[in-house]
């Protein structure tokens, strides 16, 4: 890795167009890159399955924020019914895969292509509406899709649930946390690279524009309509992949993890992880997913003074998932993403401030 | 078009507006019969106080009154003898005209080249890096701010921006919906020069609409003024230049020997009226 003659750099100079629309700035950031996907291929040898649990969690539940960020940081619209796109990812998956034979690894994807059909069919009252009436609408989406699954019961099994194959590569059984981590963690490369890819490219571009000024948009030649149902479908298309991820690591799928809370963490990993950015997604993810447990830690340590706040616990999680959004919102509302430019600026000119 | 002659001694007509009458959300009559002509490779211009519809007229070339809830009611948009009146604005830029919005409107979200590269979102061809170039050859400063966000721009630079990512979509006309808008005077003499220059070079056909006449007239090759939804003057350059009225009611001057003394007697006299 060189990390050592451009390590300390003073701000980014680009000399070409094409370093302008680079995945990565500087080389520096590359390495970081690869450096941070290779420690977390080892890290199973030191990690305890129940971190790995962990990690896989903020994996799947990344893809699927990073769908939401892609439709509510870079399209600007809103989605209240990302929990249910989740889900039906989650029993599309299991559903391919039981009733036609088709190989989980193919499955997953497949259950993504069929989540961004319903996203975009979803997303059609998009082309018409913005802001608080999206919002509504999208709600109304997350209520059908949710009383879809409860009565579904070709598809999702009804209210007994589906049962998830667990997925094996190469004659391989993906069961155990330290294998299922590996897929998990080649999904999170892939998707979050087709992301970034996205942002930068021609359609990313469109986005932005018909998030910002929406009538210049259409005045450069950019189809409004088009555009927007395309991110509802892209959006869907990643809750999908997440959603189907999620359903065979568990191995069992029911209707009533993908309630409208769910939509809720979705949009609060967001926000707390910076709307309009890739890797703010990542960061708000394993944020939201590591609370909790940090507060199961905490409370564990306090109920030696406290007797019984333990029994509490589920409430306290919940206040402080809130408690979290709420306090971005007023002190860091660019989100984590916004943080680590800071950290990162200041560094760049470091021993002076500016 | 970056490779058309030298202007000729009468060109044809590119954009022609026939008595269109504009009517907002179904109610709310705007223009009354507005008819003007924009001759290939010339800049005309629209003059008129706020609220005479100028900008009216450039949507309704542009399409983008549809957007507003308002729709041509009367009367033709034609463009190269075919008629676009009330089709959508994204069908209307693919044949070739761009319009630069008042206010700049630049994405502040994106850096310099980024807001570049939007411009030529409906080209397909190679030669976008080409035409990068070109407009930062146009405008020198913005290369210098080229891989910054737009929104840290100056108001000129955002205008400058504004112009060049239109240019990036090769139009075969421009719209320019008050580019002086907010801007120093120096600015306005920059920001025109180069608007000037941009039409010499590449033969690039304009409408643009303006406030400050003075400096508008001096690169128009033809001027329509309005008022109130109307279309009450059109003349060649110099024709407006040296008109009473005009010099009067948007150059200032006007007949010297007035003064302000008999300021109670002074009587607002338009012939047009």
């Amino acid at each position: 890795m060189a990390l050592g003659a451009n390590s300390m750099r003073c701000g980014e100079f680009r000399t070409s167009y094409r370093q302008d629309s680079t995945i990565f700035p500087t080389p520096m950031s590359r390495n970081f890159a690869i450096a941070g996907v290779l420690l977390l291929m080892v890290s199973p040898v030191f990690l305890q399955p129940y971190h790995l649990n962990i990690l896989i969690q903020i994996g799947y539940m990344g893809i699927a924020a990073l769908g939401l960020n892609i439709l509510v940081g870079f399209s600007g619209q809103i989605s209240l019914g990302h929990a249910a796109f989740f889900g039906f990812g989650a029993f599309a998956s299991a559903w391919i895969n039981s009733s036609f034979g088709i190989p989980v690894i193919l499955a997953i994807p497949l259950a993504g292509v069929l989540t961004t059909a319903v996203g975009m069919i979803v997303g059609i009252p998009a082309a018409r509406i913005k802001g608080l009436y999206l919002a509504i609408a999208t709600l109304a989406a997350q209520y059908i899709l949710e009383d879809f699954f409860n009565r579904a019961v070709w598809f999702t099994g009804g209210s007994a649930g589906s049962l998830a194959n667990p997925l094996s590569l190469f004659g391989y059984q993906m069961t155990t946390d330290t294998r299922y981590f590996y897929v998990v963690l080649a999904f999170v490369v892939v998707m979050y690279l087709l992301g970034t890819n996205l942002i930068r490219s021609r359609d990313g571009r469109a986005l932005v524009a018909l998030r910002d000024h929406y009538l210049s948009a259409e005045i450069m030649g950019i189809n409004l309509t088009k555009y927007r149902i395309l991110a509802f479908g892209i959006s869907s298309f990643y809750a999908g992949v997440g959603g189907a991820l999620f359903a065979h690591y568990l191995g069992y799928v029911s209707a009533e993890s993908f309630t409208i809370l769910l939509s809720i963490q979705f949009l609060g990993m967001i926000i707390i992880g910076g709307l309009g950015s890739i890797m703010g997604t990542l960061m708000g993810t394993a944020f939201m997913v590591l609370l909790p447990e940090v507060m199961e830690g905490g409370v564990g340590v306090i109920a030696d003074f406290m007797p019984g706040i333990e029994q509490g616990l589920a409430y306290i999680k919940e206040m402080a998932i809130g408690l979290a959004i709420v306090l971005f919102l007023i002190f860091e509302p660019e989100g984590l993403a916004h943080r680590w430019q800071l950290t990162k600026a200041y560094w760049k000119l470091y021993p002076f401030s500016y | 078009m970056a490779d058309t002659a030298p202007r000729q001694a009468a060109p044809e007509t590119m954009l022609s507006v026939n008595n269109i009458e504009v009517v907002y959300d179904d109610v709310i009559l705007v223009l009354r019969g507005v008819s003007l002509e924009v001759p290939k490779g010339q800049i005309v211009t629209l003059l008129g106080a706020n609220g005479a519809g100028k900008s009216t007229t450039l949507k309704a070339i542009s399409g983008l009154l549809k957007t507003e809830d308002g729709e041509v009611t009367r009367g033709t948009v034609t463009f190269d003898g075919e008629t676009i009146s009330n089709q959508d604005p994204e069908k209307i830029v693919r044949k070739g005209i761009f319009q630069v919005m008042e206010g700049r409107r630049v994405v502040e979200d994106m850096t310099t080249i980024e807001n570049l590269r939007l411009g030529a979102f409906t080209r397909r061809d190679k030669n976008v890096r080409r035409d990068m170039d070109m407009v930062m050859d146009y405008f020198p400063r913005l290369k210098e701010r080229a891989g910054g966000l737009a929104g840290y721009l100056s108001g000129g630079e955002q205008q400058m921006l504004a112009i060049g990512r239109a240019l990036m979509a090769r139009p075969r006309m421009l719209l320019l919906d008050e580019p002086s808008m907010g801007l120093s005077p120096l600015l306005v003499k920059e920001v025109f020069g180069i608007i000037e220059s941009i039409n010499r070079d590449q033969g690039l056909t304009m409408l643009l609409v303006e406030q400050n006449a003075s400096q508008a007239l001096k690169l128009a090759d033809y001027g329509y003024i309005m008022e109130s939804g109307k279309v009450v003057l059109d003349g060649t350059q110099e024709e407006l230049l040296s008109n009473e009225d005009v010099k009067e009611s948007y150059l200032g001057g006007g007949e010297q020997r007035r003064s302000f003394k008999n300021l109670k007697s002074y009587k607002r006299r338009k012939r047009w009226l």
